[in-house]
């Protein structure tokens, strides 16, 4: 488990060792999505997640 | 050995569900996030690493089209095809081809603009369920039951920018039990049902909150499941159905990119395994 600072609000926001490129990982504390966009290794980096658009779904 | 592809814009469950079946089964796999892949009219296929078959599971439908566009623009084999996608993304669409194919399904009126829509409704007679053409997971559909609740919604319509705005699709308020039945069906036969019950309003999509059940495969669910999908081209595919009251089962809905973490849960089958073979065949023919 990687341990990083959310970018929204600095809260502690834990990334799961397992966790892979392009999964969402939302904040405890502010609730904001973000992407995970980079992993390597220990090496994570995010980006804001994309909001919900009207044609989401199946 | 075979390499199958995946592409996504949001990693669900469901993709990864997908590419760990795709590994037991002794397969490789490339997982491929459509919003940092670039094309251009040039592009071949030996540029990309997609794999002998590519499962396109992009959770928004126009990036998923578009994308499944271009991947056939290269030859790359992609389950769904881009005509089945198109098909079941607009539900006009894909009312008219379960109508034109003798599948049932509910009475459903088409008009081109709010006036048109109010003088439909007016002479056809509440309750009529308005329905965007494009959208998923119960969004913006609701039962007219009286002219306050359509003149304001069509009100809210016309401030839209959306062209799909423009689109009424009204369809008759089934009577049927509070649940619906969603059927998973791989090359046009069912491998797993469950009903979706409402958890109060009239809606049961799952992702509003509606309780899975585990729903036999009857012979009259395979028949028509079967032939809906048979009417939108075939593929992997979410069929959901009504039990009307008058007319027995009917099809409202069929679904490209279906979801099915929570059925995978509780099926029997071994719903991404059927779905993997399932591409990875359709690729070899």
């Amino acid at each position: 488990m990687k341990s990083m600072n959310c970018p929204e609000c600095d809260a502690s926001l834990n990334i799961p060792d397992d966790a892979s490129v392009g999964e969402i990982v939302s904040c405890p504390d502010c609730g904001a999505d973000f992407e995970i966009s980079k992993k390597d290794g220990t090496k994570v980096e995010l980006k804001q997640a994309e909001t919900v658009g009207e044609d989401w779904g199946e | 050995m075979s390499k199958i592809g995946i592409v996504f814009d949001r990693l669900r469950l469901e993709e990864k569900m997908l590419e760990k079946q795709a590994m037991d089964l002794g397969h490789d796999t490339t997982m491929i996030d459509a919003k940092i892949t670039h094309f251009n009219t040039d592009s071949q296929k030996n540029d990309f690493d997609f794999g002998d078959v590519v499962l396109e599971r992009c959770i928004s439908y126009f990036r998923g089209l578009h994308f499944t566009a271009c991947l056939e623009f290269l030859d790359v084999p992609v389950i769904n095809k881009f005509d089945v996608s198109n098909n079941c993304g607009d539900k006009l669409i894909t009312s008219l081809l379960l109508k034109k194919n003798k599948v049932p399904t509910p009475k459903t009126y088409f008009s081109f603009s709010a006036d048109a829509a109010k003088e439909n409704l007016e002479k056809v007679g509440y309750p009529l369920v308005l329905k965007p053409i494009v959208g998923s997971w119960g969004r913006g559909v609701m039962p007219l039951k009286d002219k306050d609740t359509v003149e304001a919604m069509f009100e809210l319509r016309e401030l839209s920018d959306d062209p799909h705005d423009r689109i009424f699709y009204l369809q008759e308020l089934v009577k049927r039990p509070p649940r619906d039945i969603r059927v998973i069906t791989v090359g046009d036969r069912a491998i797993s049902a469950m009903y979706r019950k409402s958890s109060g309003g009239f809606k049961t999509n799952i992702a509003l909150g509606a309780e899975p059940e585990l729903c036999e495969i009857t012979k009259d669910i395979e028949d028509i499941c079967a032939k809906a999908s048979q009417a939108v081209g075939g593929g992997i595919l979410g069929v959901d159905l009504m039990e009307d009251e008058k007319n027995g089962l009917v099809v409202h809905e069929v679904n490209n990119t279906v979801e099915f973490k929570g059925l995978a849960k509780v099926s029997k089958r071994n719903i991404p395994k059927e779905m993997v073979e399932y591409a990875l065949n359709s690729a070899r023919k």
